[in-house]
């Protein structure tokens, strides 16, 4: 028994899986997370955000809602976040990293629809996620069909879901019809929460926004001495978490985790040998608690060095600008910024290839692992035009989704692609 | 000191003893329910040797053994390079999995693709399919099956397929052609993962399959090149395990 029992009852989950649940997390992240060597001591904080997951969180997040903040849910990085603050709204991730309540979601979609769908569809029916329950709002985007079609049916059942018009292109309409799809946002959003959306609510939200996007490059960049102060693991946690935390309090313990980085790149403290390949991850999101790609990688020893994803670099490549001439000017530049985004949603996207090419070579990495789930067309057709674009570099591509059934078919895969990056590097 | 290959596979365990560059022992062993109590018995008759593991059991034999490991796509390549020093591209059918392997003059692995999670051209493929039409793995890899290619499986899942044969058997189709088309779909499966990495001869089929004629026919056709196929295709791993450094 927890003391949140009564909180969670009254979000109204399934309180003996839930706790099954937390029960297989905690183990989870115990064998692997808590059995990493040489961890920073500010990953302590981390660790702990992680233990409330489901807790203190939720509970903070209960208690501003009875204060009258709403809650806002997302599920992609095209969602602009700096609106939603200045409603003072909370900005919610709510991706969903394991398989959950897959024979439920499955009576609303195909089989062949990619886990990260699922998951979130099952999270929501099995009554698992109390991440969306306390939302008052959810937003989805026109990005991928899974997606479109699997906001139709959410919508059926939870009755909350606006969905922005994502276009495909970057053409010129593509980039006015986006501008009108923030514009609506920000008027759906005011209806939501009762606070009128300025310029200035605005500039403070940028800039809360672009601080937490600034922590987070200033870890990306700490990542590429040689030997990484941090593990893949360690920073794909933080990358999952900043999608969830107080944003305010989340940078602040990054920048500290950071200060301690920097010590430690000084005195060329690592947690992976000096040797040790250094790999980029790059294609599908990890929404948290899917770590199953990082932790194979590092257990075969492998230092993961960036992610080129959604929880990675696309989240926090480019900033806001953050002084706005006027609301107008305002949602003009603030939609304009996620029209840099590269998602393989977009044709054509060559700005991701070159921006892959950029990191790897950034990040000093020794080959690059194609991660795709299964069935997500966008990004398993874009891993051949990466194969491609790399030439002879070390490349491997996953193709894989959240079970562990073919765990050991990739460990003999990476295992073998590790041992050929270190035959190419001697 | 000599060395000791062992390959743990899913179905069989391959013990090769290597002295200098000489084979002297090669044995295979299904791998039953204890695989390391099958290891001990088959290192129980040779002399000793520095040991390397490979296959799906390596990391068990590290524990039992303490001995080094290697996985089997660089262990495949340094024993087809030992059998054909001419080898560029490496193919694998193998049990569980199917895998291409591109190398260089040094048995060194340049690149590589692996079959996802799906069964259909692997070696599994071939012996459920072969237990459907009840008949021997001899009868199902006849290369006269060639002259009665009358039937098409559209199906690219091993479950669909599987039910696609018996309704086929069922209308009374003829076994021998359901047999050729299910070779040729599985030589289309492989021959696809081999494009992947480019077709740079020569090419070696190695591993169980290699054993299946009509399989390696077909998949030649496919693959527009002869393929070379080693007297002892099923031991590639395990000898290439042995000459890991
Ligand atoms: S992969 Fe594309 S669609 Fe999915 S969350 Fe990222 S930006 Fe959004
Ligand atoms: S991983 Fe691919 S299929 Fe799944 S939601 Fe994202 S874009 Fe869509």
């Amino acid at each position: 028994m927890s003391n949140y029992d009564q909180m969670w009852k009254e979000l109204g989950l399934d309180l003996p899986s839930h706790e099954g649940l937390l029960n297989f997390l905690g183990e989870a992240y115990q064998g692997i997370y808590l059995t990493q060597k040489n961890r920073p001591t500010g990953m302590a904080y981390f660790d702990f955000v992680i233990s409330e997951v489901h807790g203190l969180r939720i509970k903070e997040i209960v208690d501003a809602r009875k204060a009258g903040k709403k809650g806002i849910g997302t599920f992609c990085v095209y969602v602009p976040e700096e609106l939603v603050l200045a409603a003072n709204g909370i900005y919610i991730g709510l991706c969903a990293g394991a398989e959950v309540g897959t024979p439920q979601a499955e009576q609303y979609l195909p089989r062949n629809t990619c886990a990260l769908i699922k998951a979130f569809f099952g999270f929501k029916l099995a009554n698992l996620c109390p991440y969306g329950e306390v939302t008052d709002l959810i937003v989805g985007e026109t990005t991928c069909d899974g997606k479109k079609k699997a906001y139709e049916a959410f919508n059926e059942i939870t009755g909350k879901v606006h969905v922005m018009d994502l276009p495909n292109t970057k053409s010129a309409e593509g980039r006015a019809l986006w501008r009108s799809e923030v514009a609506r946002l920000k008027e759906k959003l005011e209806a939501v929460t009762g606070v009128k959306i300025t310029a200035e609510r605005l500039a403070e939200a940028t800039k809360i926004v672009n601080d937490k996007r600034r922590a987070l490059q200033r870890l990306a960049a700490l990542r590429a001495a040689a030997p990484t102060p941090i593990s893949g693991l360690d920073a794909l946690l933080i990358n999952q978490v900043a999608f969830y935390d107080d944003p305010l309090r989340f940078t602040e313990m990054l920048n500290k985790l950071c200060d301690e980085l920097d010590e430690r790149v000084k005195d060329t403290v690592g947690v992976a040998p000096a040797d040790a390949p250094r790999i980029l991850v790059s294609g599908s999101p990890m929404a948290i608690p899917n770590w199953k790609l990082h932790h194979l990688l590092e257990t075969s020893g492998a230092a993961v060095v960036g992610e080129e994803s959604c929880v990675g670099a696309r989240n926090y490549r480019a900033l806001t600008p953050e002084k706005f001439d006027g609301l107008e000017d305002a949602l003009t530049k603030i939609a304009e910024r996620y029209l840099t985004i590269d998602c393989a949603c977009f044709t054509p996207n060559d700005e991701r290839l070159e921006n892959i090419v950029k990191m790897r070579d950034d990040l000093k990495a020794d080959g690059i692992v194609h991660y795709a789930l299964q069935f997500c067309t966008l990004y398993t057709s874009e891993g051949f035009k990466v194969a491609k674009e790399l030439k002879e570099f070390p490349f491997l591509r996953v193709e894989t989704d959240y079970s562990m059934e073919d765990a050991g078919q990739l460990k003999t895969r990476i295992e073998a692609f590790l041992e050929m990056v270190r035959n190419r590097k001697k | 000191m000599p060395r000791i290959g062992l390959d743990i596979g899913s179905r069989n365990i391959k013990i090769a003893l290597l002295d200098g560059e000489r084979i002297t022992v090669l044995k295979k062993e299904p791998s039953g329910f204890d695989p390391m109590e099958r290891c001990r018995r088959l290192l129980a008759e040779l002399p000793a040797g520095q040991i390397t593991a490979t296959g799906y059991g390596r990391h068990l034999a590290e524990k039992d053994f303490s001995c080094a490991t290697v996985s089997e796509i660089s262990a495949f390549a340094r024993g087809a390079r030992f059998f054909d020093p001419t080898v560029r591209t490496v193919i694998d059918v193998g049990g569980q999995d199917s895998k291409a392997i591109r190398v260089d003059g040094a048995g060194r692995v340049l690149l590589f693709e692996m079959n996802d999670k799906c069964a259909a051209g692997t070696g599994k493929f071939l012996e459920i399919m072969a237990r459907a039409l009840e008949m021997t793995m001899e009868e199902f890899g006849d290369p006269l099956h060639r002259n009665e290619s009358r039937v098409r499986i559209g199906s690219l899942c091993t479950v669909f397929a599987e039910s696609e044969v018996v309704s086929l058997i069922g209308r009374g189709a003829d076994r021998r052609s359901i047999a050729y088309a299910l070779h040729d779909m599985a030589a289309e499966r492989v021959s696809s993962l081999v494009g992947r990495i480019g077709v740079e001869p020569s090419v070696m089929l190695a591993g169980g399959c290699a054993r299946n004629p009509l399989f390696a026919e077909l998949l030649a056709k496919r693959l527009g090149t002869p393929l070379l196929i080693g007297e002892t295709p099923e031991f590639t791993g395990a000898v290439g395990a042995a000459l890991t450094e």
